[in-house]
């Protein structure tokens, strides 16, 4: 349940635990040691209290002066303290035989009375000072009954005239323990307030990149979408290097897809050069076959009319025939002379006329100067053929251009023309034999191209945009033979 | 000759004029009233042209001993001192309470207390005397027990002193005593300002009358100033202010008394011998 919980929560939910552990853990710290405090502020002040009273009380006590003495037990009860927490409850005068010498609470204990007959725990707070007989002031607590007794002795010359017992109730730092507990709660619960919700904003800008990230890699199924909605963190941490690497990922990815892609075009490219070569040859062999024999007919048979009308006819169709199975089988070694300027040259007068026609305007860069060892016949077809079609795509008045240009090591052969654009899986089967979507043409030659590109190890490239498709074709410069 | 003897004259006025006219106090009666202590002393000064010092000391014996060595003038005591240095005192003034120079001496105990009918009744209790010389707060209890056959010394578990009569009616309200004796005109005037306290008491016993605790002065004072302060002293009812300070003591006034109005004073005091 709580593993399966967002960072978005996770993460301010422990910071907000570690806030109220932090804050209550401090509290509970502060109190325990306030509570020592108090006890300890409590037992000095009384302590205190108790000798400067039994200092006062020397001289009464000498005199056998009473009233004097209660008068001074009883000044702490007669002021109106602003701070009463720190007052005894009641103060004792015991005389030298223990009994009460005067107390402020006379009723309770009279005068000359024996306090431990009315008081169990009188009698064992007595009991356990007689055992310590210490003439320093003493701090006896009685667990059983909660009461704090401070006890002074009185004495003149280190003689003992009789004790001072004061008495404090538990309560007494109980209650102002409390207060401070109540302030204390109430500090914790305003700092609780104050602190969670910068927690909650924390937690949430900590868990938003991770949140980010694992977003966008939901978005990556069994294929990449082509636009990723991320918005991811740049930065040098961990989340920030995570980002980077995924994007580099997702980079690697729609490469090694681009080029899966493109090898199934290549393979099956292949595979119908392969399987059109082997019809061609199979057809090219009985076609050779019947063209002799029209021929013979044609010089020796009956020279009748009808003969020679369908001899003619025969023949005119077996040629037509193997034009188009010549058009498929590229020629692995035509006639070689290398490509000229002047090759070029020539090709851009062959298409002219059918320019002219529709009124494209043809741009013409060429900018092979010298002849390159490329065989002259496959680079004006790969040329006439890549023009023809770029024509034949323009509407009137469209524009073309042809630009020939060379690198270091290869031809560069790139056309434009802002025919319409080639969809997406067009352009999948753009190469293929018999595919044009015209009417005219026997839609072979790009397959041609394609085979010639092959045949001399270049590439062939297209794009297309709305307005501007484009091929380029690369041709390696072959060894010299 | 004539002009140097009026010089000479009016500088021994002026000197007189300068020397205050000394009054002693106890809180035993006037129990720490500073504010009106400071009231009356400035009427008497405007009275008498001349500076007035009171002078508070806690015991009568204190007093006493002030007057006879002549660093008092005058002083208010009580009954019992005077009888007994009455050789060396002149009366100067006696109040007049609820129209009589008279007073009564008062056996308190707490108000819980409900048995005790007198004094007899306290036995081996704790009592509460107010100043071994004060007539009302001591003499006249321990005459009381002398009379009934009692031993005065061992009658009581405890006694003690509390210097005041208004501290008698504190030990007995607090119930630090059993109880107490208690001048009547202060346990009278303290049920007036301070019902709180004379509440948590009750007045079992209420003795004969008694001469009101007299302002006396010692016998070889000058007769004229003596004369003056009387005079002051006793016409004090006839203005605003003095009436005031009057209404505030509780007192219609003060008389110049007659010395056999002590007489029965003295005769407790001849059979008690002192403390």
């Amino acid at each position: 349940m709580y593993r399966d919980l967002s960072l978005r929560y996770k993460v301010p939910l422990r910071i907000s635990i570690l806030i109220l552990i932090v804050v209550l853990a401090t509290t509970v710290s502060l109190l325990a040691r306030s509570y020592l405090i108090f006890k300890q502020d409590l037992f000095q002040s009384s302590e205190n209290m108790g000798r400067i009273m039994a200092r006062t009380l020397t001289p009464a006590l000498l005199h056998d002066d009473v009233w004097g003495a209660y008068e001074i037990i009883n000044a702490p009860f007669s002021i109106d303290s602003k701070d009463a927490s720190l007052q005894p409850d009641m103060l004792i005068v015991l005389d030298r035989s223990e009994r009460v010498y005067v107390s402020t609470a006379p009723r309770q204990y009279p005068i000359l009375s024996d306090p431990a007959l009315k008081d169990e725990e009188i009698a064992i707070m007595k009991q356990r000072l007689l055992q310590r007989d210490s003439m320093s002031p003493e701090i006896l607590e009685m667990p059983g009954f909660g009461n704090i007794y401070v006890v002074t002795p009185i004495d003149s010359d280190g003689v003992l005239l009789g004790r001072l017992v004061m008495l404090y109730s538990h309560d007494i730092y109980i209650n102002r323990f409390m207060t401070f507990m109540r302030q204390a709660a109430m500090t914790a619960v305003l700092i609780i307030l104050v602190l969670l919700p910068i927690a909650v904003y924390w937690g949430r800008r900590a868990a938003a990149p991770l949140v980010e990230l694992s977003n966008c890699m939901g978005q990556v199924g069994s294929s990449i979408p082509v636009e990723l909605d991320c918005r991811l963190t740049q930065g040098g941490d961990e989340i920030g290097q995570l980002g980077a690497q995924f994007q580099r990922m997702i980079g690697q990815l729609r490469e090694k897809e681009a080029m899966e892609k493109q090898m199934v075009v290549s393979d099956r490219l292949a595979a119908i050069g392969r399987f059109t070569a082997g019809i061609a040859h199979e057809i090219n062999n009985p076609l050779g076959g019947l063209l002799n024999a029209t021929n013979t007919l044609h010089k020796h048979g009956p020279q009748d009319p009808l003969t020679s009308k369908t001899v003619s006819m025969l023949e005119r169709g077996l040629m037509q025939i193997k034009d188009t199975v010549a058009a498929l089988l590229v020629e692995a070694k035509p006639e070689f002379h290398p490509v000229t300027h002047q090759d070029i040259e020539d090709t851009r007068l062959l298409v002219m006329p059918a320019a002219q026609k529709k009124f494209a305007r043809l741009d013409w860069v060429n900018e092979l100067h010298r002849p390159v060892n490329i065989p002259s016949t496959h680079v004006r077809q790969i040329l006439i053929n890549l023009l023809l079609n770029s024509i034949e795509a323009v509407p009137d008045h469209g524009r073309i251009s042809c630009e020939v240009s060379m690198s270091d090591d290869a031809l560069r052969i790139a056309t434009n023309n802002q025919g319409e654009q080639i969809s997406n899986e067009e352009l999948e089967y753009l190469f293929e034999p018999f595919v044009s979507g015209r009417e005219s043409g026997r839609g072979i030659g790009l397959w041609v191209t394609y085979q010639i590109v092959n045949t001399l190890d270049g590439s062939i490239e297209v794009s297309s945009a709305e307005d501007d498709t484009r091929f380029i074709v690369t041709l390696p410069l072959q060894r010299a033979a | 000759m004539l002009i140097l003897f009026i010089a000479d004259t009016s500088a021994v006025q002026d000197a007189q004029r300068q020397v205050p006219v000394r009054i002693g106090i106890t809180p035993v009666f006037l129990d720490y009233q500073t504010a009106f202590l400071d009231d009356w002393r400035e009427y008497l000064e405007s009275q008498l042209q001349r500076p007035v010092e009171f002078r508070q000391r806690s015991t009568y014996r204190e007093i006493m001993e002030m007057l006879m060595q002549e660093e008092l003038d005058f002083a208010w005591i009580c009954g019992y001192p005077f009888v007994r240095f009455r050789e060396s005192l002149r009366l100067l003034a006696v109040p007049i309470y609820q129209g009589q120079p008279l007073y009564q001496s008062y056996l308190i105990v707490p108000e819980s207390d409900t048995d005790t009918q007198s004094i007899l009744g306290l036995r081996n209790k704790v009592f509460a005397y107010s100043d071994p010389d004060s007539n009302s707060g001591y003499l006249v209890p321990q005459f009381q027990l002398h009379v009934s056959g009692e031993d005065r010394n061992n009658f009581f578990r405890r006694s003690f002193f509390t210097w005041a009569h208004q501290k008698v009616v504190e030990a007995v309200a607090h119930g630090v005593a059993d109880g107490g004796a208690v001048d009547g005109y202060v346990w009278d005037t303290l049920a007036k300002v301070n019902p709180a306290l004379t509440s948590r008491t009750r007045v079992v016993m209420k003795s004969e009358k008694f001469g009101f605790p007299p302002l006396v002065a010692r016998r070889n004072v000058d007769n004229g100033a003596f004369q003056k302060v009387q005079e002051v002293l006793t016409n004090m009812t006839n203005d605003a202010t003095g009436s005031d300070l009057l209404e505030r003591l509780n007192l219609d006034g003060f008389g110049r008394g007659n010395v056999r109005l002590f007489d029965g004073i003295a005769v407790l005091a001849e059979t008690i011998p002192a403390p």
